[in-house]
């Protein structure tokens, strides 16, 4: 007689001689940590199960490892000495992460970057998008045992690295937004250098898609594991890629188009059953649709500066800093008291990489922020993750942890 | 801002709730609405049921600390929610100023479960309560911090040296209750 797993407890199967049977052996539930510091947790995240042999029967999260009070620290840095501090957030796609704090301040400025600054800005920002995602599938399917994936993604990853270490000379923390535009120009030969990290990258999908979606095992530890439907989504606040594998389709660069997102064509992949198949899957399909989204930007890329010419906001050019007395004192100005930011308070998000990264800034004027909330995506995708789990067993979680790609940098700011 | 050029979200809740809503403006195009605590509640659940509306999605609550702000404010703590409506492509801010004494403002989780860990987020940073809350407990810093490190008031430069470990058990107990079950498992 078969028995349904995760049954057992629930229903002995002779009253009289299982009751006897449980009494000598040992069934309560058992308490297991999950991490902070495991291998399978990515980043330093607790979960601490109670579990029912191998199926989790209730779970509870615990964060703040990571947490360093970057909101208390930028309160006491000028606006662009926050860029820096924005990297570490999600630090798999830093310069999203610039942009987006860039985004709401020059909203809050009342200007608007140049042509050619928003098509660059789309042009890294999905290339980080990919990277993110790359890293994401490489170390999920990681966790599921599958490591040669991992090599094939991280090994791309490096090509898009090496061009962003050109652009701006950092690799994982690029600093690269500046409010008003961006940090630099393209060095000569960026262009191919990006068409061709994109190529390669789409290759890496396509064989890493080609060696998972018809694995059994892959298959069989993902269909119908931790499903989470559109309500839930939506009602724990999820955001990107784990809101659209439920099925909702909802993109910020759709919904409210921003740098010129309007004008190229691309598509937003939804899932179905928001299980950690559609999760992983899901990935795939946004990368290739920013290899799509680079192409175009690339194509109609237009010429002009890449900051405002506002000396109140932008630096001036290095050469002017240096031999020119007025050049030195607007440096000198911007630097020391920082860009004068109207008072008000004003709230901005960008589609980041794992969803909606949003910032609340509260300016009282000065060349400081008064105060500068984060809203990151991880943060409330991981308040679902008990939710999430429970039910399942403890294999499910770990695959589960990965498909919603957790980076504790933003969780914990 | 003359009538007329007042969004449709920012009308209708004022015709609604005409004694509730303080102040409203429309900064950068932000439909920002400062309202009485009392009536957030009844507000956000006005925003995510009406028709025309439909504020389907709670996107952030964060707390803010004036007490150094240049320009007066009626409180010294703001919690600010933003709403967001998928169906109209609009968003809100909701405002509501709260004082150090009386530091309390209704919870949101019957309507949103986002509201949980934002929240008890707020509460940790700032110190302001939220009525009905089941689980008011601090999430980024550590279970045994001394004040609340967001406030004005709190030295940057402050350290606190702590080593407790938190068990978790009391929150997985309220887990195991909601669920029928207990740590015995029956």
């Amino acid at each position: 007689m078969s028995i349904p797993p995760g049954k057992l407890l629930e229903t002995p199967l002779d009253q009289e001689l299982e009751q006897e049977f449980y009494r000598d052996l040992h069934t309560d539930l058992m308490f297991l940590n999950l991490g902070p510091s495991h291998p399978a947790a990515h980043g330093t995240l607790r979960t601490f199960v109670a579990l029912d042999g191998e199926t989790i029967k209730a779970a509870v999260a615990e964060i703040g490892y990571l947490h360093r009070g970057f909101e208390k620290t930028v309160e006491h840095r000028t606006w662009n000495q926050v860029i820096p501090y924005t990297d570490r957030l999600n630090y798999c796609s830093a310069a999203l992460n610039n942009f987006a704090f860039c985004k709401v301040v020059e909203r809050m400025l009342g200007i608007e970057i140049t042509p050619r600054a928003a098509a660059i800005r789309v042009i890294v920002g999905e290339l980080m998008r990919i990277v993110d995602h790359l890293v994401c599938i490489g170390t999920n399917l990681v966790d599921m045992g599958a490591l040669t994936n991992f090599w094939y993604t991280f090994n791309k990853r490096e090509l898009v690295y090496d061009v962003l270490d050109k652009l701006c000379g950092a690799r994982l923390t690029n600093s690269y937004g500046r409010i008003g535009g961006l940090y630099r120009d393209f060095y000569d030969g960026a262009v191919p250098d990006i068409l061709h990290c994109v190529k390669e990258c789409e290759d890496a999908f396509n064989e890493v898609e080609a060696l998972i979606k018809k694995n059994r095992i892959f298959i069989d530890r993902t269909k119908d594991v931790c499903r989470f439907s559109a309500e839930q989504a939506l009602s724990y606040g999820f955001t990107g890629p784990c809101l659209r594998a439920s099925g909702v389709e909802w993109d910020l660069r759709k919904a409210f188009p921003y740098w010129g997102y309007d004008q190229y064509d691309f598509e937003i992949p939804v899932g179905t059953t928001g299980d950690t198949w559609d999760r992983i899957m899901i990935r795939f399909y946004e990368a290739r649709e920013s290899a799509k989204i680079i192409r175009q930007a690339i194509k109609s890329l237009p010429g002009g500066p890449i900051c405002v010419d506002d000396k109140r906001i932008a630096l001036p050019e290095k050469a002017n800093t240096y031999q020119n007395i007025e050049g030195l004192i607007n440096h000198f100005k911007l630097i020391f008291e920082g860009v004068r930011v109207p008072e008000g308070d004003c709230y901005d998000a960008i589609e980041a990489a794992n969803g909606e990264l949003g910032f609340y800034v509260t300016s009282d004027g000065s060349g400081f922020p008064y105060r500068v909330r984060v809203r990151p995506p991880c943060f409330l995708i991981f308040s679902g993750f008990p939710e999430m789990v429970e039910g399942s067993m403890i294999s499910d979680a770990v695959a589960t942890l990965g498909s919603i790609n957790i980076i504790a940098g933003e969780l914990d700011r | 801002m003359s009538e007329t050029t007042e969004s449709l979200t920012i009308r209708k809740v004022k015709e609604k709730f005409p004694d509730d809503v303080v102040s409203s403006s429309s900064w950068r195009g932000d439909d920002a609405l400062v309202i009485k605590k009392e009536a957030l509640i009844a507000i956000a659940t006005f925003l995510k049921t009406d028709p025309e509306l439909d504020f389907n999605f709670l996107v952030d609550l964060s707390g803010v600390d004036y007490l150094t702000h240049p320009k007066p404010q009626p409180e010294r703590f703001a919690v600010a929610y933003h709403f967001l409506s998928m169906a109209k492509k609009q968003r809100v801010r909701l405002k509501v100023y709260v004082g150090l004494a009386d530091n309390q403002v209704d919870t949101l989780i019957g309507l949103w479960k986002s509201a949980d860990w934002m929240e008890r987020e707020v509460f940790d940073q700032y110190g302001i309560k939220f009525k009905g809350h089941p689980n008011l407990k601090r999430i980024l810093n550590h279970i045994a911090f001394v004040g609340h490190p967001l406030r004005k008031d709190y030295p940057i430069k402050k350290r606190q040296l702590l080593t407790q470990s938190d068990t978790l058990m009391d929150e997985m107990k309220k887990r195991l209750e909601a669920k029928g079950l207990t740590t015995t498992g029956r």
